[in-house]
């Protein structure tokens, strides 16, 4: 058994992509070998800044030798035929075995492979790997024409201990590599994994991207801990500060307290967006003046030069965080909404002005079901989107909403309004906290209507992998805003009233999609989304179609309490045996119906019920249609339920004693008009025929 | 905070010693374009040259103006008219990154103190129709390099490779001499008492004015006109058999800058922006290729 050792060294691959490269570099390489009848016991990969890495171990020296068995022609095949595939095979006539087989007699040859040199498939298999490797994005350089990452410099190959002889351009495999590029500059040459690990770390390079994040955690701890301080990990800065360093050296510098003053947010987005530091905090939470950077390298003064070098750098930043957040407090929020006209909410829906402007009428709307004063719903809409251009939002976009809290409030807005602003992003997404307060709520709401119902106008939806305006995403937030403060919202209505806040010069798409057929389009992907969102909580999927597809629910609060009672029902004994009746009933009618090319939903003739089964179930339907009705109607869907459960035993009764396709014409034709009927009567409940089981 | 003046970390020494780094690499010395640009890559040296298979190796100051990013000269790091030093080398060496990491020792910074890293910066220029791939180089956590290995220019393939190394000057210089603001930079080395500068001296009146140009006065119906003619002139410069690419591409260069200044007096709309740029990409793209074909490497 061998190992096989590659490392692919090149200039600083993007922190961002390193982590799938790795994978990528293992899958393509291991299917390669599987491909190849190559089994092995273990296959790990690694990633630095510079280098891709695999190790692959219990790999045999040979491919296994293989046996095949071939079918010939048959025995009394044209001679042709026979010498053909003689010929084909390399054999003679003798060497063939004549076997009977169900399909007559035929020649049967064994034939064996020899297994290549292990080493012998490298090459092409790693060229393979190479040619096809997904990077998001690829380079040419200097006068070749191959494509990686950034350029290469380096191919280590070992199999069994030896080089394996291979290229990419003129860069030939050897058994050595380079250590960290300023501590440890020189040629590394290894014989195996375990020597490439151990050599590598001598010459400063943690090959284990894990190792690299603990060891900053850790040492960032450490650092922090001396001065009772902890220090913030941010998983996400965390993984991308490792995929910078070979040799990480966390340092604590010192954030001016002149800038302390600055809003908690500005100052921790100002040193993760452009710095990648990590904040520190004291015992009660609180950010501390101090910083956490991750540098490269070991320093010859331990850092002090570097400390240095990046407090200056840091002292910039917020010098010019200062400088927007004193100019952006020198105009308010509500002059700068005209502004707006200058940014692009999407080149055919306008300008985000025109969007303020539909968001504060449609919050008027939706403050009324959110049970809140229309003009402080409109106040916090129209300002919402107020902060896009002030600096300091231009500059890090992630403080977009978080900065108009800050200016609302520096204006003299309410605190309502000021919530209202920075609140009115969220939920984004399945965990993200969802909004309560009912003006955030509305502003929220009106925000992703908006833009839903205006990109539903201009034909942008969602497909498959792509959603590039994040309209799931809204659509999940408006369910979120709705079902977790359960609002009654008629969304249809809202839909088709937003529809309308689009100028007139939308016209041409407003005759390509109507706003029915918009609303009701819209409806649906909330319905999917709303199954999605609820099959982790282990809703079925099924019932929510079920309820849906009637058509008439479009109130999710109500549409959800439907589902609840449908499920309960389902979960009973009478709701069991009535879903099975009913499927039958279905069916029956549906197959007669096909056969006949009739429809039988005309009224059930009373006075043709010929056996006490029928007319009971005749009774019972009669009886049992208005008072479902009108328990859905008035929202007492437990009712409804009881109402269908008092159908179970008419229904059962029928199937048991009566013959649906009895010879008596008209007898039949009735007896499937109650069939039909039976559908009618649970249809004002949900569309029993997408439930599943 | 003003560092001791010092001649060895003045303001021009930095630059004279990047000219003499990048002339013993066998790098044409060459002078600012006399033109208003954004930045160094619009150099005929950089956008031109980058084009067709003959080498070429130049490095330069190119003074840059960005009217939008103005501060009145109340800004210690922003600034409308800053200083690139750029460099290309095409076909791009296998030492492109060994090459840069010399040239900052050159400039007095000793790796064994200071962290040095290459964080992910694809760059693209919609107006001149070009992208690369490369980083920004980080020195003790700032950004003194963008390093791009060029891929298009003109929306054409650059076939060998070009590297371009543009090195932030004031910023580089603001590390350096250890200051804060970019007025504070000692200019000249000298004491203040024996005529010693600062970057203040020669600049602040300059991005005041400016700026209050850029943003106030720039007469946007007279730039508007202007950027149609310079449109216009290099239509016609290339509509000419042979074409005259170099004159056309100083209209194209024109043009992009009008479009700037139109720009930061906040008079182009969000699409209008779009088409301004598209036109100014067209004229570029133009140029390149008239460029290739009077080099006898048509497209």
């Amino acid at each position: 058994m061998a190992e096989l050792l590659l490392e692919i060294l090149s200039e600083e691959i993007p922190a961002r992509m390193q982590a799938r490269a790795a994978d990528d570099l293992k899958r393509l390489m291991t299917d390669g070998l599987k491909k190849a009848g190559l089994t092995f016991e273990d296959a790990r990969s690694f990633v630095t800044p510079r280098r891709l890495a695999l190790v692959v171990d219990g790999l045999p020296v040979n491919q296994p030798d293989v046996t095949e068995e071939r079918r010939g022609p048959r025995v009394d095949a044209p001679e042709q035929a026979i010498q053909g595939f003689l010929k084909g095979n390399g054999l003679t006539l003798d060497q063939c075995e004549k076997r009977t087989t169900p399909k007559g007699e035929f020649y049967f040859v064994v034939v064996e492979r020899k297994g290549q040199v292990t080493a012998d498939l490298l090459p092409e298999m790693f060229n393979d790997m190479f040619q096809v490797f997904p990077w998001p994005k690829s380079m040419r350089w200097g006068t070749g024409g191959q494509r990686w990452v950034r350029p290469l410099h380096g191919i280590l190959c070992l199999f069994d201990g030896a080089v394996v002889p291979m290229a990419v351009g003129s860069t030939k495999s050897t058994n050595s590599t380079i250590g960290h590029r300023v501590l440890a500059p020189g040629v590394i040459g290894v014989n195996d994994f375990a020597e490439y690990r151990d050599k590598l770390e001598n010459a400063q390079v943690i090959l284990d991207a894990d190792e690299r994040r603990k060891a900053i955690a850790g040492q960032a701890e450490k650092l922090t801990k001396k001065e009772k301080l902890t220090v913030k990990i941010d998983n996400s800065l965390l993984a991308e500060v490792t995929g910078l360093v070979e040799w990480p050296m966390a340092l604590m510098g010192r954030i001016d307290e002149v800038f302390m003053d600055l809003p908690e947010e500005v100052l921790t987005t100002a040193m993760r967006h452009h710095q990648k530091y990590f904040s520190v905090v004291d015992a009660k939470g609180k950010l501390a003046p101090r910083f956490i950077a991750v540098a490269n390298t070991e320093a010859t003064d331990d850092g002090k030069a570097i400390i240095a070098g990046n407090e200056r750098v840091l002292r910039a930043r917020l010098a010019d965080a200062r400088y927007f957040w004193d100019q952006d407090r020198k105009r308010t929020l509500e002059s700068r909404v005209a502004g707006l006209d200058g940014v692009v909410f999407q080149q055919r829906l306008g300008s985000v002005l025109d969007k303020a402007e539909r968001m504060a009428k449609l919050a008027r709307t939706l403050a009324e079901y959110t049970g809140v004063d229309p003009d402080l719903a409109e106040r916090a809409a129209r300002l919402a989107k107020a902060d896009l251009t002030t600096e300091m939002v231009v500059e890090f976009p992630e403080l977009q909403g978080v900065m108009g809290r800050y200016y609302a409030l520096a204006d003299g807005e309410t605190a309502e309004v000021a919530e209202a602003i920075a609140d009115h992003y969220a939920p984004q997404g399945p965990a993200d906290r969802c909004p309560s307060a009912s003006v955030n709520v509305a502003v929220a709401m009106a925000d992703k209507i908006d833009s839903l119902v205006g990109f539903w106008m201009i034909d942008e939806k969602p497909t498959g992998s792509k959603d590039p305006f994040a309209l799931r995403r809204s659509a999940l937030g408006v369910i979120r805003l709705i079902v977790e403060n359960e609002l009654s919202v008629p969304l249809l209505e809202l839909f088709t009233a937003v529809y309308g806040f689009f100028p007139p010069s939308y016209n041409k798409e407003r005759s390509v999609i109507p706003a029915d057929v918009l609303a009701r389009d819209l409806l649906d992907f909330f319905a999917d989304r709303l199954k999605v969102h609820l099959r982790d909580k282990g809703v079925r999927h099924d019932l929510i179609t079920a309820v849906f597809s009637l058509g008439d629910e479009d109130d999710l609060v109500r549409l959800l309490a439907r589902v609840e009672a449908l499920e309960t029902f389902l979960a009973s004994d009478d709701g069991e045996h009535l879903l099975v009746a009913y499927k039958r009933a279905a069916n029956i009618v549906a197959i007669e119906e096909k056969k006949d090319g009739v429809i039988y939903d005309q009224p059930v003739d009373a006075g043709n019920l010929a056996d006490a089964e029928e007319a009971s179930l005749h009774a019972g339907l009669e009886e049992a249609a208005p008072r479902i009705a009108k328990a859905v109607a008035e929202e007492r869907f437990a009712d409804a339920m009881s109402a269908l459960a008092g159908l179970r035993a008419p229904v059962d009764a029928f199937f048991d004693k009566v013959t649906v396709n009895c010879d008596d014409q008209t007898l039949r034709a009735n007896r499937l008009r109650l069939l039909s009927r039976i559908r009618g009567a649970l249809g004002g409940v949900a569309d029993f025929s997408k439930i599943e089981g | 905070m003003t560092a001791a003046p010092d001649k060895k970390t003045s303001f021009q020494s930095l630059i004279l010693a990047l000219q003499t780094f990048w002339a013993d690499q066998g790098c044409v010395v060459l002078q600012p374009y006399d033109m208003e640009v954004g930045a160094g890559t619009f150099h005929p040296a950089t956008t031109l040259r980058v084009l067709g298979t003959k080498p070429w190796r130049a490095a330069y100051v190119q003074p840059s103006r960005r009217p939008a990013d103005g501060r009145y000269g109340d800004n210690p790091n922003r600034l409308q008219h800053y200083y690139q030093f750029q460099v290309i080398l095409k076909p791009s060496p296998d030492d492109s990154q060994d090459l840069y990491l010399q040239s900052l020792r050159h400039l007095g910074i000793d790796e064994g103190l200071h962290d040095i890293r290459f964080v992910e910066d694809d760059w693209e220029s919609p107006t001149l129709g070009a992208s690369g791939l490369g980083w920004e180089v980080w020195c003790d956590g700032m950004e003194v390099t963008q390093f791009t290995y060029f891929q298009q220019m003109g929306g054409m393939e650059c076939d060998p490779v070009a590297v371009e190394f543009t090195y932030g000057l004031e910023r580089l210089a603001m590390y350096i001499q250890g200051v804060d603001n970019a007025y504070d930079l000692d200019w000249n080395g000298l004491p203040k008492d024996q005529g010693g500068l600062t970057y203040g001296d020669v600049f602040h009146q300059a991005e005041k004015e400016f700026s209050t140009y850029n943003f106030e006065h720039a007469n946007t119906e007279t730039v508007a006109r202007h950027f149609k003619d310079a449109e216009a002139q290099c239509g016609a410069l290339l509509a000419l058999t042979p074409p005259l690419p170099l004159p056309a591409y100083e209209q194209c260069i024109k043009a992009s800058h009008l479009f700037n200044l139109l720009d930061a007096r906040g008079v182009i709309g969000v699409a209008e922006r779009a088409a301004y740029i598209a036109r100014v990409r067209a004229l570029a793209k133009g140029c390149c290729e008239a460029w290739l074909v009077s080099q006898g490497e048509g497209v």
